[in-house]
């Protein structure tokens, strides 16, 4: 029997439906689980407190500030290095070998596992160079791992800042620096905050990497050279060796959180951004 | 203008940093690892199962069957719902629907993969050990977890591949009587060809190299799988989970273990980016 072109198309139609629907119902389904089972337990006491008792007992304070400082110093380091790259490979020069070279070895980059950073950052930062397991070891893995996006959305900003900005700035006289610092990048910024606010979130939710590079300490690091446990490892660890349910659900209920809040972040920014440019 | 210069040359300088990284991270992984696979024998390395550190046995075969097993089946979940989505996205989603399901799509790319990982633990795998038998951890739960995780990967490429295909290419189909769905499978999947491909390989490296979800859902037991139900070890588990407690030849060989997952990954990354610039048109530009 062979099906009608309008038939098929119902059930083809029907069918890929069926796909979206299903995709989007498991990350609503993996949300909801996690919020209504963790945010119970997220009190101030949680999130202001130390762990005691490998965390069986009180809150993730110090957790929370390793979080941030291993990522907030990964961002500080990559997000210099990954514009620069962006400028030099849109405004600083044609397309050739060499920008092929480096595009390559951004994609490369992109492509590698994170337990290969982890190892990495072990041996290159902890080791060769004597850091040690520690936030400064972690902070630079992730700044390898966060360099490929931050150039990639970069590099969409800036290709899409109108050329006629550039030629009037040319035409008024300015050198090319001046007319990438003051033009091209002043109205990429949206674009470029963006792809450096995701990059933040991809790093926070970096396990494997951090664990072989910053360790699992759960004191207050007090300052960059010092061990720290971020979030996902902390929820990894109260989850896998079953130190406590409650906790690990209220350690990925904060995760969630943060999570949802930076992307939420990211889409307001980018949506004014694209309504400013309309 | 000489200052202008001087910038440049800074700025390509900077420029390279991120092929620098790349090359630290290949000479360092096989600085660490290849004489444990000298010492070892690249044979007996690769195609031995017999992972016993204490006594020296070091062959990872299992590992590699492990990782192979869970990413086909990973990549095939992945690319049934990632391309469907991106079909649903770019051929049949009024655009008000379109600005709801792609940043969900992204979010899913953010949730922390040990997130996926508890998940898996704390549903698929008690209905997997229950209605199917086995264990519960599995190759099975490993590949339908990655599977959701690289979605998102599979989706944004493929994604781009369809919008990049001309729309003269649409209207031409619609104008001869195809219908929407026989435009779509017909003109639109072909002209997306390369890029569908890419995204098959790019999200194939992304089940491939993912650590800490599978360790949680896979069983970690060093054997080779004999069906899907069985629990497996895949090369960046054994990496991840032995690391804190090797020292000596143990720790090298799992440095070794990274210079394999090390090279599959970047055949894998060599071919998706050869196939996606073997475009045959690269559309028009914006």
């Amino acid at each position: 029997m062979r099906l009608s072109p309008a038939t098929s198309q119902k059930i083809a139609v029907t069918g890929l439906w069926t796909l979206a629907a299903v995709t989007m119902g498991v990350l609503l389904f993996i949300i909801a689980y996690v919020l209504a089972h963790g945010l119970p337990y997220v009190t101030w006491e949680f999130l202001s407190q130390s762990p005691h008792r490998m965390g069986k007992e009180g809150g993730v304070f110090p957790i929370i500030v390793g979080t941030l400082m291993v990522a907030g110093l990964g961002v500080l380091i990559a997000a210099p290095v990954g514009v620069i790259t962006a400028v030099y490979l849109t405004e600083y020069t044609r397309e050739g070998k060499l920008t092929a070279v480096i595009r390559f070895g951004a994609d490369c980059l992109a492509g590698i596992p994170s337990i290969i950073f982890g190892l990495f950052g072990f041996v290159f930062f902890a080791i060769t160079l004597g850091l040690g397991l520690s936030i400064i070891s972690g902070a630079l893995t992730l700044a390898l791992m966060m360099l490929p996006t931050i150039i990639r959305t970069t590099e969409e900003a800036v290709k899409a800042v109108p050329r006629a900005y550039r030629e009037a700035s040319f035409g008024l006289g300015s050198t090319r620096w001046q007319m990438v610092t003051k033009v091209v990048l002043r109205s990429a910024l949206p674009g470029i905050v963006t792809g450096i606010v995701l990059s933040i979130g991809r790093s926070i939710s970096e396990t494997a990497a951090v664990m072989l590079t910053a360790g699992s300490a759960l004191g207050l690091p007090q300052s960059i050279f010092d061990p720290a446990r971020t979030l996902a490892l902390h929820f990894y660890i109260m989850s896998r060796e079953g130190i406590s349910m409650s906790k690990a659900f209220a350690t990925a209920a904060v995760l969630i959180l943060a999570i949802l809040l930076i992307n939420l972040l990211a889409y307001w920014i980018m949506r004014r951004f694209v309504a400013k440019a309309r | 203008m000489k200052r202008d210069k001087l910038i440049g040359i800074l700025l390509m300088i900077v420029a390279f940093s991120a092929m620098l990284g790349l090359g630290l991270i290949a000479v360092f992984i096989f600085l660490e690892g290849l004489p444990i696979i000298g010492k070892v024998g690249v044979w007996d390395f690769v195609f031995s199962a017999q992972w016993y550190p204490a006594e020296g046995k070091f062959g990872i075969l299992s590992m590699i069957v492990g990782s192979l097993f869970v990413t086909a089946g990973a990549i095939l979940i992945g690319l049934v719902f990632g391309l469907g989505c991106a079909i649903v996205l770019t051929q049949f989603c009024p655009r008000k629907l379109v600005s709801v399901i792609k940043p969900s799509i992204e979010l899913l790319a953010g949730i922390p993969s040990v997130v996926y990982g508890f998940m898996g633990v704390l549903i698929l795998v008690p209905v997997i050990r229950d209605y199917l038998g086995g264990p519960g951890l599995s190759v099975l739960a490993s590949s339908i977890v990655l599977g959701i995780m690289v979605l998102p990967t599979v989706t944004s490429i493929s994604v781009d591949a369809l919008q990049a295909v001309p729309r003269s290419f649409y209207e031409g189909s619609i104008a001869i009587g195809a219908t929407r769905w026989q435009t779509t499978w017909m003109v639109m999947l072909k002209g997306a060809r390369s890029g569908i491909v890419a995204a098959f390989i790019l999200g194939m490296g992304r089940a491939v190299g993912e650590t800490m979800a599978v360790i949680m859902v896979a069983g970690n037991t060093i054997s080779m799988p004999g069906s899907i139900l069985d629990p497996v070890r895949t090369l960046t588990s054994n990496i991840a989970l032995e690391m804190s407690y090797s020292a000596g030849d143990h720790r090298k060989a799992l440095f070794a273990t990274g210079v394999v997952l090390f090279i599959i990954i970047m055949i894998l990354n060599t071919i998706a980016l050869w196939v996606s610039r073997k475009r045959v048109w690269k559309g028009p530009r914006r």
